[in-house]
């Protein structure tokens, strides 16, 4: 066996990641992995459907957290892909065999392990296989409190899924791991990055302006059916709460990795502050999932405007703590 | 939020899992605490599978009526719809929708009835058959 050992997170990519590295001896907190890799954002994109619902996103685009760590941490990852299910299922066998783990990408349908009432067709899931036992995969899903196991062939299904996002069988695992590393220059570079990407997104669809537009969609479904209205605001809230946000559509994550910044920086005022606000704004997100949740589950009539106009407060409620996060100059 | 107001509903959609929240400390840290559930959450999430579970209740009985092939069932049995199967199995959709005419279906090849199966993760002698659903 290879001493790996599992962590119980918040979100499957960064869990993922941080789990990784630090097996390989780089020691990064999950909120930090996810600051590190500007991973929180907001997209919304009427014109995409996922199972006939618009793509709704609280975060960056799946696998660009491991990417944006290449890039950022100079980290080295192999990321291989597979043609056919064989060569997919030899290749992760002969990695464990030597004593590697194994980052992969999987349907979250085929997982047997996952609770039925989980079990949606989406493709980008991510786990780590750290070994085999009697024929079955040892499983560390990050989203999970304990390891679990896997049969190979569940598993090898949920990799070779075909559709939006398939996997491909996608395995991934380090190449080159600093052992040290100086992360003020890049926390004060992804921190500046991600607020100017929230305030000043030239697209309608993303940041603030995305969180309008979807409030603004939002407003006008009265005219819309009856279930589909409530199926949208639905969606919205289960891409915000559902398995693997950290809750509140990631925004508590991130308010980790500012406090966590703000230790580094010698208890920057500015990061703490930021961070603060941000767990407030996170309250926010919490209070308008459970406003839809209520008036979703309510035989009354669906008062589209207030939940609009609470969408709309968020999202001056984060321009200011994304305000905040400029002022940083430590 | 802080880590005494993360809700603890025992959420039946966790299956007794938990799930990690960061919440705020009284010693001025962010940290993991797992839940067992929230309500609102529960909810939503329980919202979706109910869509499912109506979209296969009605495709069954339409294929009970002989309005479409058992092929119909299948695929809201296994939460898709047509847009997923034709994703996983790279057939058009006009191709599939076909398929969906029972008449059409009970002469489908034996190669693209495999690979529904393969898609849907059943056998090829399932998808021809409607499971007996009155005990529901």
């Amino acid at each position: 066996m290879n001493n790996y050992k599992h962590n119980h997170f918040a979100h499957c990519e960064s869990g993922v990641m941080s789990s990784m590295l630090k097996h390989y001896g780089l020691d990064l907190s999950e909120p930090m992995i996810f600051g590190l890799s500007n991973a929180m954002t907001f997209a919304y994109l009427p014109f995409l459907k996922l199972g006939g619902m618009p793509l709704i996103a609280y975060r960056s685009m799946p696998k660009s957290i491991i990417k944006n760590l290449q890039k950022n941490l100079k980290i080295k990852m192999k990321l291989e892909t597979f043609s056919n299910k064989e060569k997919g299922q030899n290749r992760l066998d002969s990695l464990l065999a030597e004593g590697k783990i194994v980052g992969i990408q999987s349907s979250v349908y085929w997982l047997p392990y996952f609770p039925e009432e989980m079990r949606f067709h989406f493709n980008a899931h991510n786990l780590i296989a750290y070994g085999v036992e009697d024929n079955e995969y040892l499983i560390s899903d990050p989203v999970f409190e304990h390891t679990v196991k896997c049969d190979k062939a569940s598993l090898t299904k949920a990799r070779f899924v075909k559709g939006v996002m398939a996997p491909k069988g996608l395995l991934y695992y380090p190449t080159y791991v600093p052992k040290q590393l100086n992360l003020k220059p890049i926390i004060r570079k992804n921190i500046k990055k991600t607020a100017k990407m929230m305030l000043n997104t030239p697209v309608p669809i993303a940041g603030l302006r995305g969180i309008k537009y979807l409030a603004k969609t939002i407003s006008k479904l009265k005219s819309k059916d009856k279930r589909y209205a409530k199926l949208f605001l639905g969606h919205i809230i289960r891409m915000q709460e559902e398995i693997g946000t950290g809750g509140a559509g990631f925004r508590y994550i991130y308010a980790s990795f500012l406090k966590e910044a703000s230790v580094l920086f010698n208890d920057d005022k500015t990061l703490e502050e930021a961070s603060q606000m941000l767990l407030k704004v996170g309250d926010s997100w919490r209070d308008f999932a459970l406003i839809v949740a209520k008036a979703i589950k309510s035989k009354q009539p669906i008062d589209f405007q207030t939940i609009s106009q609470k969408l709309l407060s968020i999202a001056d409620e984060e321009a200011l703590m994304y305000r905040k996060m400029l002022t940083f100059n430590g | 939020m802080e880590v005494k107001n993360v809700p603890q509903d025992n959420s039946s959609t966790y299956s007794n899992n938990k799930k990690a929240i960061y919440a705020a400390d009284e010693d001025g840290s962010v940290k993991v605490v797992g839940s067992t559930g929230w309500e609102a959450e529960e909810i939503v999430t329980k919202q979706a599978l109910q869509d499912l579970l109506q979209n296969a209740k009605d495709a069954y009985e339409e294929v009970k009526n002989g309005d479409k092939s058992t092929l119909y069932f299948h695929m809201y049995d296994v939460r898709m719809d047509l847009q997923v199967l034709a994703e996983s199995t790279g057939f058009f959709k006009w191709t599939i929708k076909k398929d969906f005419s029972p008449s059409k279906f009970a002469k489908i090849n034996q190669k693209r009835l495999d690979t529904y199966a393969e898609a849907m993760g059943k056998t090829s002698q399932e998808l021809l058959k409607l499971p007996d659903l009155n005990n529901e």
